[in-house]
């Protein structure tokens, strides 16, 4: 399954996404990788089945056939847990 | 630093974070100016050109404040270009909290500046800023340190 974190450049904000939401996914034991990317790369990408990322930015990634997932607060992994595990499991 | 130092338990952190890259209880007017500042400590410690912080600062007017990634903390940055010299971090606590526009998570103490070259290199770093930033007691003591090397000690 293909994850992706999504924020402006793709080097920052999804960079820390991605890293929390692979502890969370290991502890769900949910075999997926998370590759970090810019708004405009995602928006191009039709691959994922699930985009995580900020409130900001989800306006921006409508249409896509992946799901949306917004995370507010990144190091709050019980709230990460709880979004991936309604999605995923 | 001639202080005493225990192990580094976050060396690429240590490492990210140049000479003159921390400031302390710095008063920002609103979040440009916060920005900015992170931005200057990233020229000041040699890791990147004036055009950075410009980039840092149109990256926010583009996509808005999701760089509050949770509460009281952003992390500001641009994209990798030649306005980068080497990969670096900096941060600044505010004295005043600042509102950033991002409704979850503002109001913002704490900036951490970001340069990286391309979009993999700074993996490490991250994976230790994650982990930093990710346990509460570190960010409340890097709030409340009154100087540059208390900061420097927690990495």
């Amino acid at each position: 399954m293909k994850i992706i974190a999504v924020c402006g450049m793709g080097i920052g904000t999804s960079v820390l996404l991605k890293m929390n939401a692979e502890k969370v996914l290991r502890q769900l034991g949910v075999d997926a990788t998370v590759d970090a990317t810019s708004v405009a790369i995602a928006r191009e990408s039709r691959d994922a089945q699930v985009i995580l990322t900020t409130p900001d930015l989800v306006d921006q990634l409508q249409g896509l056939p992946s799901e949306i997932i917004s995370i507010e607060h990144f190091f709050d992994l019980e709230e990460i847990t709880e979004k991936l595990s309604a999605s995923l499991l | 630093m001639g202080l005493p130092r225990q192990l580094s338990s976050f060396p690429a952190l240590a490492k990210a974070f140049g000479e003159d890259s921390i400031r302390v209880g710095a008063i920002a007017l609103d979040r440009e100016h916060a920005i900015e500042m992170a931005g200057e400590l990233l020229v000041a410690s040699g890791r990147s050109t004036p055009e950075y912080t410009e980039s840092m600062l149109e990256a926010v007017a583009e996509n808005g404040p999701y760089i509050v990634i949770a509460p009281g903390i952003a992390l500001a940055h641009g994209r990798p270009s030649e306005a980068v010299l080497e990969i670096g971090l900096s941060l600044v606590t505010l004295a005043e909290p600042v509102i950033f526009g991002n409704e979850a998570n503002d109001p913002v103490r704490l900036v951490i500046g970001l340069c990286a070259v391309d979009h993999s290199s700074h993996i490490d770093i991250m994976a230790e800023l994650a982990t930093f930033l990710g346990d509460s007691a570190s960010v409340n003591n890097l709030l409340n340190a009154v100087h540059n090397d208390q900061i420097r000690l927690l990495f």
